[in-house]
């Protein structure tokens, strides 16, 4: 017999028979996703200035503008945390900005509720370029000139990769949210 | 996106108390992080062996990730090369011609010295590496200019060790896990390295400048002998590097030094080599009692003086007699 509708018995996340959501997958991916995301940068390249974005902060910002109220306030200390472990930073330099870019996102939220892809762009862009010339100023080392200049590659190529950090993200909310066939 | 309607806790007392006590955690974790960074800044070997200990569990992937993108280099490099192997082969063979003579030189020059050295009784050892591993990664994002390397605690490295590859310095250690270490590369903005110029004993101070390049200043003022294409190499003051490794090449000459560009930029340096401290001594007289050391300087150079005028005092005498 053919049914009419063979989609009719599944919602965008696959069928609805004899599938069911994770909890677990579906907490634990934007952890996983933006601790991995930090460790990244020191696999890919090594060079005598800093050239790649930071991808675990950016990660951060990409799931919190997508999925408000996902990760909790807090989020930032144990995601931070991580960070510092491994980003060259001093360390309580994510920490401490990976937090209080959490209570930011927040008041933002509050004051635009809604808001379409350009401006969370914008948005993002603009905590991405705070985040790195602050980076730069706590870096524990003494200032130059130089320092700030290097860092132009830096922000241009964080600013233009936002966008696909943020369809990356999107592809795993759907993971995330994806029907798992369960057993009985 | 409008925020879903979770946000607002309502009138639901356990929900509103929930996003308050959320909001304060999140306010403590910022000053935790906030004291910490402070800390950092004091102290910043602080948690290093938790960070050592964190770093050996990603060392084993790093490895594989470094062999792999050692061999994509190499790879792009012999595509590159198909590209121009006409000019290049005709520009090598004359450059092999130029070599081959200046070849006979240095032997001859190598001859001298050997002479010399012999008459003057000075010994050559050796330096036996502490460590021959790999550079397994760097902190790419951040702007403070550190280096990873696959070897540890384990296999000797203690901190201040200085690392070379075949074309020349790297860095030194500055904290070290069980089996990887971190190391500050020359560009870090607080790297300083006493060097010396090829020819000629023109001494100076290597400093990174944080995007790239080393910013030369020369110990004696006055007219600025550099010139672009000069080569600098360790002068082993300082206790930590050994003497005449390579170090950077001047690019730019500027009113006091110039800015020199590297000989092993880390981002085509595959293996290193962690060798001993050249002087113990010198090192630990150095980074243990600073303060003391520099009482004993100032001690040395009253004494110096002292004698100086004793000196002058007695030439007086003698034009007098």
């Amino acid at each position: 017999m053919e049914r009419l509708n063979p989609k009719s018995r599944s919602d965008p996340y696959g069928s609805r028979l004899n599938r069911n959501q994770s909890a677990f997958a579906a907490t634990i991916v934007p952890w996983v996703s933006i601790l991995f995301a930090s460790a990244l940068p020191q696999f890919v390249v090594i060079t005598a200035l800093p050239i790649i974005p930071p991808l675990g902060y950016m990660m951060l910002l990409a799931w919190r503008l997508a999925r408000p109220g996902l990760l909790p306030l807090w989020a930032g200390f144990p995601l931070g945390l991580f960070d510092d472990l491994v980003s060259g930073q001093p360390f309580g330099f994510a920490i401490f900005v990976w937090s209080l870019t959490m209570l930011f996102l927040e008041i933002v939220d509050t004051r635009f509720p809604w808001r379409n892809f350009i401006q969370d762009w914008f948005t993002a862009g603009l905590m991405i370029v705070l985040y790195i010339l602050i980076g730069v100023t706590l870096s524990g080392a003494s200032l130059s000139r130089e320092m700030f200049v290097a860092t132009g590659p830096q922000i241009v190529l964080s600013i233009f990769l936002f966008p696909i950090i943020a369809r990356l993200v999107a592809r795993l909310d759907r993971l995330r949210l994806r029907r798992w066939r369960t057993v009985g | 996106m409008a925020p879903p309607s979770s946000r607002q806790a309502g009138f639901s007392r356990r929900a509103q108390l929930n996003l308050f006590t959320s909001y304060i955690i999140a306010g403590i974790g910022a000053l935790i992080g906030a004291i910490l960074l402070i800390l950092s800044f004091f102290q910043p070997t602080l948690l290093g062996t938790v960070r050592g200990a964190a770093r050996d569990t990603t060392t084993p992937a790093q490895e594989v990730t470094a062999e792999v993108r050692a061999g994509s280099q190499s790879l792009i490099e012999t595509i590159g090369g198909y590209y121009r192997a006409g000019s290049q082969n005709a520009r090598l063979k004359r450059e092999m011609e130029l070599a081959r003579i200046r070849l006979r030189e240095a032997e001859a020059i190598k001859g001298e010295n050997a002479r010399l050295k012999g008459l003057m009784g000075l010994m050559e050892s050796d330096v036996t590496p502490v460590a021959t591993t790999r550079m397994i990664g760097a902190s790419a994002s951040s702007s403070r200019r550190f280096g990873y390397i696959g070897a540890g605690r384990v296999d000797g490295v203690k901190v201040g060790m200085p690392v070379r590859s075949a074309r020349g310095v790297v860095g030194r250690v500055l904290e070290t896990g069980a089996t990887n270490a971190r190391i500050l590369l020359l560009t870090d903005r607080e790297s300083v390295l006493p060097v010396r110029r090829v020819k000629g004993d023109v001494v100076a101070f290597a400093r990174g400048r944080g995007d790239g390049l080393l910013e030369v200043r020369l110990i004696n003022l006055g007219l600025n002998p550099l010139e672009v294409g000069d080569m600098f190499v360790t002068s082993g003051a300082g206790g930590i590097f050994h003497p005449n490794i390579a170090v950077a090449i001047v690019e730019k000459t500027t009113d006091d030094g110039a800015l020199a560009r590297l000989t092993s930029d880390p981002a085509a340096t595959d293996f290193v080599v962690v060798q001993p401290i050249f002087e113990p001594g010198a090192f630990q007289a150095v980074s243990g009692g600073a303060e003391a050391s520099l009482n004993d300087a100032e001690t040395d150079l009253n004494d110096a003086e002292a004698s100086l005028e004793g000196v002058e005092g007695e030439q007086n005498d003698v034009d007098a007699n």
